[in-house]
């Protein structure tokens, strides 16, 4: 009897995250992806067929019957659908390449700085998530707009004689990106070049190799999973990215968390929001997968 | 070819005022924030030599072998290698390669292109690269693992890699630290003369650091013993063995009996140490010059102690009566712990070199220990 509840509990255990996924992932997944296949109604829910399990088989079987693809189609036909999405992909790539460029130096620093001051340096790394991250992208409103922080300081040090306008531009989109996922990108580099073994790269001195090339051969090609992961932390959330440039960017930007907000929010256009989305979901996995397989990898080397 | 026998029996050129140094270590000093790591160490190393740095962790010598590589500079004194001045010379352009205890070999690289890695920094061409590294390949046996990561080998293999690695660039020094440390006792006793005969065949200068002194014994042939950033002795194996220079080295090498005593008469080159209990007036060459009333330590190993049950018949030998206290059996000899009468305790070793022995001694009983006049040394270090 104790060994049959020690088998049940033990099964429990396994069972909660699967359970988790199931309530939280795959059910408002299916959910969405019923609504993408229905069509926009005047009514509540604003969106047909609703299913209504009160009506037995016969309407379920029904409201099958009248699902269609429309959506998807639709998507096809409009370019600013696809133009949204390979903008986002595009501003992501660009704020992922730029996070990497700040952030691999702050992770090496960390790194390479003395074992009782890393603590304090990987603690101000996360500091930042203390504060809620939409009060953190509004500050950068203060600081990017015509008269803002930024401005003042130039305008006081004399670099430039007319604000620089870059609130409400892409370029703003890329600044808020690199500072609200840089820690994502520090962490995993800083962690896989901290495991490192420095001897390596006194080894490649020893052998007649200068220290920038040695960082090249040697410190860069190890720190490799590190970076990896680092990318794909900060290019996946920020192709689907709504915050930044909704509060950022400008009318020109356009990326398909925004998209999808107008389709859901003015248009009332529920099931092609839902399209919208699924797709993007699509877009996502191949990112995901890849990211799999190369800590896969890493965990194999290892 | 000379043999390496007969290269190593005629090799002393330390006897030679006549020969240069090769390394030059002059009043070097190193200090890390308040702690002296290196002491004001001067030591010559000659062209060739096998040269062993042996002492305890912490002693120092593995930031001596790091200010040789490059990797630390001296806080004072300085550093010649082949009569050229070492001071602001990185790592990358001196004349030296370091195999470090790790082995550091590249994880991203296989068995070939880490080989390789210093000959390519050099811009040697691609053709005698690859000549280069196969024969290097062929040197420490790893022809067949030429395509390996080095996760994919064993312990010892890695060590081959790590040697060929470093030798492959043909440097005049080759720096060893703890070169045997990671490998089992069995795989190191072998590698040991693996490393002498390489060695030997590419005319190279060793400098290995190690903590092992059976290692520094059997592989160098000058060893400088070291103690908190200070060299305590510099001399051949068998000279700091039998002719150790002060109560340090003769404790720090190999087993000892030590007694302290007081030289009480200096006559026809021989010195009577009183030991002050049991009756014990040590009389011994006078192996080093002392006063009378001096305060000195006599040293004997313990293969030189002889076990009797009678006293020896030679009244001139020096003789104590004791019971046996402790027997260790080691298979090849055996260390026997006499208690004599204050409570002191001699090791006598005794080698094995019968199978059998009728009345073989036993623990609790009466024996005699003794030793000849020129059987120990007088320290007073």
């Amino acid at each position: 009897m104790q060994k049959l509840i020690a088998s049940i509990s033990s099964r429990l255990v396994i069972l909660v995250p699967y359970a988790w996924l199931l309530v939280f992932f795959l059910i408002p997944f299916i959910i969405v992806f019923k609504i993408s296949l229905s069509e926009v109604a005047m009514a509540i829910p604003p969106y047909a067929p609703a299913i209504d399990l009160a009506g037995g088989w016969e309407a379920v079987k029904q409201a099958f019957g009248q699902f269609s693809w429309d959506n998807y189609v639709w998507l096809t036909e409009d370019p600013l659908y696809y133009k949204a999405y390979l903008s986002s992909l595009l501003i992501a790539a660009v704020s992922t390449i730029l996070t990497l460029i700040v952030g691999y130096p702050i992770a090496y620093g960390m790194a390479r700085a003395p074992a009782t001051i890393r603590p304090t340096l990987l603690m101000l790394v996360i500091l930042p998530f203390w504060t809620s991250f939409l009060i953190r992208v509004y500050a950068w409103i203060g600081i990017l707009k015509p008269e803002g922080l930024l401005n003042q300081f130039l305008l006081w040090a004399n670099v430039i004689d007319t604000p620089l306008n870059i609130l409400n531009t892409n370029t703003a989109v890329f600044i808020g990106i690199v500072y609200s996922y840089l820690p994502f990108l520090v962490l995993p580099i800083y962690s896989s070049l901290e495991k490192m073994d420095y001897s390596l790269v006194e080894a490649a001195e020893d052998l007649g190799c200068p220290p920038i090339s040695a960082f090249w051969k040697i410190t860069f090609p190890l720190s490799l999973p590190g970076v990896i992961a680092g990318c794909f932390l900060v290019f996946i959330p920020a192709v689907g990215e709504f915050v930044i440039p909704d509060l950022l960017g400008g009318s020109s930007t356009l990326m398909i968390g925004k998209t999808l907000w107008s389709e859901f929010f003015n248009n009332r256009d529920w099931p092609v929001s839902s399209a919208v989305a699924v797709v993007l979901l699509l877009l996502l996995v191949v990112p995901i997968v890849l990211f799999q397989r190369s800590e896969a990898k890493a965990q194999g080397e290892r | 070819m000379k043999s390496l026998g007969s290269f190593r029996r005629k090799f002393a050129p330390w006897t030679d005022p006549q020969a240069t140094p090769f390394i030059s270590i002059e009043n070097v000093t190193k200090i890390f924030g308040n702690f002296t790591a290196v002491d004001d160490l001067s030591l010559t190393i000659y062209n060739r030599e096998f040269f062993a740095l042996l002492g305890a962790s912490g002693c120092g010598k593995s930031t001596l072998l790091r200010m040789l590589a490059g990797f630390e500079e001296p806080t004072s004194g300085r550093i010649l290698i082949d009569g050229q001045d070492m001071k602001g010379i990185p790592p990358y352009r001196r004349p030296v390669n370091m195999m470090f205890q790790s082995y550091a070999l590249f994880p991203h690289m296989t068995v070939e292109a880490n080989i390789a890695f210093g000959l390519k920094q050099d811009g040697m061409p691609k053709g005698d690269i690859e000549t280069r590294v196969a024969e290097m390949l062929k040197l420490v046996k790893l022809e067949q693992f030429a395509k390996r990561k080095p996760h994919q080998l064993s312990g010892g293999q890695r060590q081959r890699v790590a040697l060929a690695r470093c030798v492959a660039k043909r440097p005049k020094v080759l720096l060893l630290d703890e070169p045997l440390g990671a490998l089992d006792k069995k795989l190191r006793e072998e590698t040991q003369f693996e490393l002498m005969d390489l060695q030997y065949e590419l005319g190279l200068t060793f400098v290995v650091v190690t903590h092992d002194q059976e290692e520094a014994m059997t592989m160098a042939d000058r060893i400088a013993i070291m103690d908190k950033g200070k060299v305590m002795q510099v001399a051949t194996p068998a000279e700091v063995y039998e002719a150790p220079n002060s109560k340090f080295v003769a404790d720090f090498i190999g087993n000892v009996n030590m007694f302290e005593g007081t030289a009480t008469a200096i006559d026809d080159g021989k010195i009577d140490i009183d030991t002050g209990a049991d009756d014990l007036v040590i009389r011994t060459d006078a192996s080093r010059s002392c006063t009378i009333g001096q305060k000195v330590n006599f040293a004997i190993r313990p293969e030189k102690i002889r076990l009797s049950r009678k006293p020896p018949a030679d009244k001139s030998v020096n003789a104590a009566q004791g019971e046996l206290y402790d027997i260790a059996y080691f298979g090849d000899m055996t260390v026997f712990h006499v208690k004599l009468a204050s409570g002191r305790i001699i090791k006598a070793a005794s080698l094995n070199a019968v199978r059998t022995v009728e009345d073989p001694l036993g623990y609790d009983d009466v024996v005699w220990v003794s030793f000849d006049t020129d059987a120990g040394i007088v320290l007073t270090a």
